[in-house]
């Protein structure tokens, strides 16, 4: 089903709401969750990829640039990617300021 | 016909389930089930019944085997009373929710405490809203009989929901009756292997039991809600396939000398039979009262049983569990709710009575008409009591 499933009808259920299509749970969006999010100075980072191995929720993704980006869909602002940065690169910020 | 034997009849419900042919039979032994499945037991150790018997060191743990058994396509039946439903009460929830059409016998037994082994429905009462299609069984051959119905109506389509067969603790379940047994071309004929919409396989991965965010678990009740009322006319037409194969034909609601009757005895499970010895009693003496028996207790069949109610100017209820603290007795105050919108109803006198295995005979049943009768015309609109109590 390609619309959100906050919009589907109790019609379009499945029968004992089984899931037929595998790896959905892609599609939630634990993002919503967080009040603070990781922001990564560029300057300080040393490409190591410690916030990517930390991260619960494998939130953190390699970019072209060689960077370990937060992917804000789905990262829920728990702080372990900025305590656990041997540089200080990572700073948690309250999300609606950034 | 059938061959006609004298039989336990919990070995008739055991000698049922073989016939159904599982796939998967997982118990706890408790009483008063147990006779039941320890003849599973022997039939599979014997070879007389090709199906996987899990032995479990607890009920949460039998229900729990047979929503996964169930959920690969297996036929599965479990089986349990009281402490031991108690324990397993919060797979029933989950089961119906899946819609997996496993069948349970449930041999009812007080809930505790104090600790009792003896019969009534306070077992059951305490999962009513699990989202089972829920039978009570009157008699041995209606037992025996309902298990080959649970597994047809169960696996349809467009039902696929568990079931529950109530059968009365010792009062059905240790008792000797002449049960007609069918033979195994006919029920082979009645009861096509079991075909599921879905299925855990490995090379076709799907999700059962997911969790559902706030924003779509209302979906799934009603989702829920609306199939389960849905199946009635499926539940009905299963009993009448079962009717022109058997001669023996049962309905959501029965009645038995009601058509005319003033007073109408309400129960549900083998005190049905009782009662309507009571009812030919009170006839001969020339009194206007009948009897409804009702065997659906979930879907609740409304519009029969305001069909058959509504001619009736006092329902005498007789429940067999207590709402301590509460509207009285389950039935009761569910039959109170199903006939509040009505402009003409008839008045409602509620007794609880026969709990934990207390004998009620006939004239029990005389003295609560004869009781409800003089409360009713005397104006009380609140009738409950629980019946016999000394003091």
């Amino acid at each position: 089903m390609t619309k959100p499933e906050s919009e589907w009808t109790w019609k379009e259920l499945t029968v004992g709401n089984v899931v037929l299509e595998p790896g959905n749970a892609s599609q939630y969006r634990t993002g919503d969750w967080k009040t603070l999010i990781p922001i990564l100075d560029k300057e300080r980072c040393v490409h190591c990829g410690l916030c990517y191995i930390f991260c619960p929720d494998m939130a953190y993704n390699l970019n072209p640039e060689g960077y370990f980006m937060v992917d804000a869909y789905y990262c829920k602002g728990c702080g372990i990617c900025a305590k656990e940065c041997p540089t200080g690169a990572i700073k948690m910020v309250v999300e609606e300021e950034k | 016909m059938g061959k006609r034997v004298g039989m336990e009849v919990s070995i008739a419900a055991a000698e049922a389930v073989k016939q159904v042919d599982v796939d998967v039979i997982s118990a706890y032994p408790i009483t008063p089930q147990t006779h039941i499945v320890e003849h599973l037991s022997e039939l599979v150790a014997n070879g007389e019944l090709d199906a996987d018997f899990v032995p479990v060191e607890s009920e949460h743990t039998a229900l729990s085997v047979c929503m996964g058994s169930e959920a690969t396509g297996a036929r599965s039946f479990t089986c349990t009373s009281s402490q031991g439903l108690a324990l397993m009460s919060e797979l029933t929830y989950i089961t119906s929710a899946l819609r997996l059409p496993i069948v349970m016998i449930l041999a009812n037994r007080t809930l505790s405490g104090p600790l009792s082994i003896w019969n009534d429905h306070s077992d059951v009462m305490s999962i009513r809203d699990c989202g089972w299609i829920q039978i009570f069984a009157e008699n041995g051959q209606d037992v025996y009989d309902q298990v080959f119905c649970a597994y047809k109506m169960a696996e349809k389509r467009e039902v696929l929901f568990p079931v529950i067969i109530n059968m009365d603790g010792f009062t059905l379940s240790h008792v000797i009756e002449p049960i007609e047994l069918i033979d195994q071309e006919k029920i082979d004929a009645f009861l096509p292997p079991y075909d599921p919409l879905y299925r855990l396989h490995p090379d076709h991965p799907i999700t059962m039991g997911a969790f559902a965010l706030p924003s779509i678990f209302a979906e799934t009740k009603q989702a829920h809600e609306v199939a389960l009322r849905a199946s009635v006319p499926h539940i009905v037409d299963t009993w009448k396939a079962f009717g022109e194969m058997t001669g023996r034909r049962y309905t959501p609601i029965e009645t038995y000398k009601a058509e005319d009757a003033e007073t109408l005895l309400i129960t549900m499970g083998s005190f049905g039979e009782t009662a309507s010895v009571a009812v030919d009693m009170m006839r001969q003496e020339g009194r206007s009262v009948g009897l409804m028996k009702i065997r659906l207790w979930r879907p609740f069949p409304f519009e029969d049983f305001k069909k058959a109610a509504l001619r009736a100017k006092n329902l005498v209820v007789i429940d067999r569990a207590v709402s301590v603290g509460g509207p009285g007795g389950p039935v009761a105050s569910e039959l109170k709710a199903a006939l509040f919108g009505e402009d003409q109803r008839p008045m409602v006198y509620d007794f609880v009575a026969g709990i934990s295995g207390r004998d009620v005979s006939p004239s029990d049943f005389v003295k609560m008409v004869d009781k409800a009768e003089i409360e009713i015309e005397e104006g009380n609109k609140e009738g409950f009591e629980i019946y016999g109590v000394r003091g």
